[in-house]
């Protein structure tokens, strides 16, 4: 249908599991011979050496990679809201363990990504302010809702299939305790994208009624999925600013968003057809020429719509979020009282 | 704890005064975690968490480092209690080792045809 209907088994179902990954973590080992050559921020960017947390850097360079580790913590813990909202609607003890392992793991994510923050001497509970406050942002993706069961498996295959395309250069960014965090994210979210597939494709192998369910949660995840790679940054598109030019050369960004997102597409159009599922997109095709294919436009208006808060879900998101923050409070209280008591009562034995 | 009028900087970072008060969880310690992998090797360093006593760090640290079975054995400990050496002075710190190039066994004329030497 979209010109390529030969299925290589071999293929990799995600990023994750591609020769990128093990370059990524290869890399990791190469990078620390001739450290010793090797001084000053500069020249160890210039040698595609690691940056780590007590060495020197630039104060712009600290920001940026604060800004981007938070909002992508962010990401993670907001992440856990649309696929939470179906644990107990899952149509299986299965699959609710599954989602339940799911949604902790983005948790950790959450956890791994404000570590590497603060790491940079910002705090975890200021990260949280801001992004409570409005003054930082998390993925635009969820801010859609999760109508249909069969929206977690769009999410898990589409979503965090985008997710992985866009983490596995990260483990090799300039900053060490990113890349280690992006390490450990992107082994674990292999089995997110395969659960998700794994969801439609059982419901793409059900009944009338569950097929158009999966071909439905398909065509509402495609557009804004594509859109989660950014917009264009290089070319006439990119006018306009981003960070994309500076960040490439810290090497805290490896490729541009197009050539992420087409990598993407060259990767998903093949499982989509395995799926049997349409991608609502007319303009898809091979292009023999580019050797990729070609897609529609995307549309930046949305985007920049969601991102600016007028998004179907913003403000539920982040109201849940601080209520649960809320609510969670007196644990936190206890646990600091209990914790006082304890180190209180060690001292006066010893004393 | 010094003097009683100082104030607990958690409180002292903008609660409302008529808040209760109760310190927050800023006020946590971080603490470095150390995993081993499994019998026969090293415990190595994986992540950091905040937690308010070790028993709590231990616990948390196996939900967040060891979902997958990545561990037979966590340490925690508190990262103020870390004293490491500083990247600055780097070079006269490490440097020491630079000059015993003795101590390699590289370093011996011994003639080729020596066996098991
Ligand atoms: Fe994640
Ligand atoms: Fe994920």
């Amino acid at each position: 249908m979209y010109g390529n209907d030969v299925i290589d088994p071999n293929v990799p179902l995600n990023a994750a599991e591609t020769a990128a990954y093990d370059e990524a973590a290869a890399h990791v080992e190469g990078r620390a011979v001739g450290e010793a050559s090797a001084e000053g921020f500069d020249a160890l960017i210039a040698a595609d050496q690691r940056i780590e947390p007590r060495d020197a850097m630039p104060d712009k360079y600290r920001e940026t990679l604060i800004r981007q580790i938070a909002q992508h913590a962010h990401s993670e813990i907001i992440g856990m809201q649309p696929e939470g909202n179906w644990i107990t609607r899952a149509p299986s003890l299965r699959r609710k363990a599954i989602l339940i392992a799911k949604v902790q793991d983005e948790a950790g994510h959450g956890l791994y990504l404000y570590s590497a923050a603060e790491t940079l001497g910002v705090d975890r509970a200021e990260l949280l302010d801001r992004l409570h406050d409005g003054k930082q942002k998390y993925s635009s993706i969820f801010n859609y809702p999760t109508l249909t069961w069969a929206d977690n498996g769009a999410i898990g295959w589409l979503v965090d299939g985008a997710a992985i395309m866009n983490q596995v250069p990260l483990c090799r960014c300039s900053y060490g305790p990113y890349a280690r965090a992006m390490i450990r994210v992107c082994k674990e979210e292999s089995f997110h994208q395969r659960q998700g597939f794994e969801i439609l494709w059982t419901l793409m192998r059900g009944t009338e009624a569950q097929r158009a369910m999966a071909q439905d949660a398909a065509n509402r995840w495609w557009w804004p999925a594509l859109a989660m790679f950014g917009p264009p940054d290089t070319g006439e598109a990119a006018k306009g600013g981003g960070h994309t030019e500076q960040s490439m050369a810290w090497g805290i960004k490896r490729f541009a968003n197009d050539d992420l997102r087409q990598k993407f597409v060259d990767m998903m159009v093949p499982q989509a057809d395995k799926l049997g599922i349409v991608l609502p997109d007319p303009d898809l095709r091979w292009n023999e020429e580019r050797g990729h294919y070609d897609f529609g436009d995307i549309d930046w208006g949305e985007f920049w719509r969601v991102l600016r808060g007028d998004g179907p879900c913003n403000a539920e998101r982040i109201e849940h979020r601080r209520s649960a923050h809320a609510e969670g409070a007196w644990v936190r209280e206890a646990a600091t009282a209990y914790a006082a008591k304890q180190a209180s009562r060690r001292q006066e034995s010893a004393a | 704890m010094s003097g009683a009028q100082t104030p607990p900087t958690e409180q002292a970072a903008g609660t409302a005064a008529d808040s209760p008060p109760v310190a927050p969880e800023r006020s946590w310690p971080l603490w470095e975690v150390f995993v081993r992998g499994k019998r026969g090797l090293s415990h190595v360093h994986a992540g950091s968490l905040h937690a308010p006593d070790a028993a709590f760090a231990l616990r948390n640290a196996r939900d967040v480092y060891t979902r997958r079975q990545e561990g037979v054995s966590i340490w925690v400990v508190r990262a103020d209690d870390i004293t490491a050496s500083s990247p600055d002075e780097k070079d006269s710190f490490f440097d020491p080792a630079a000059d015993k190039i003795y101590r390699h066994p590289t370093f011996y004329d011994v003639p080729d045809d020596v066996e098991y030497l």
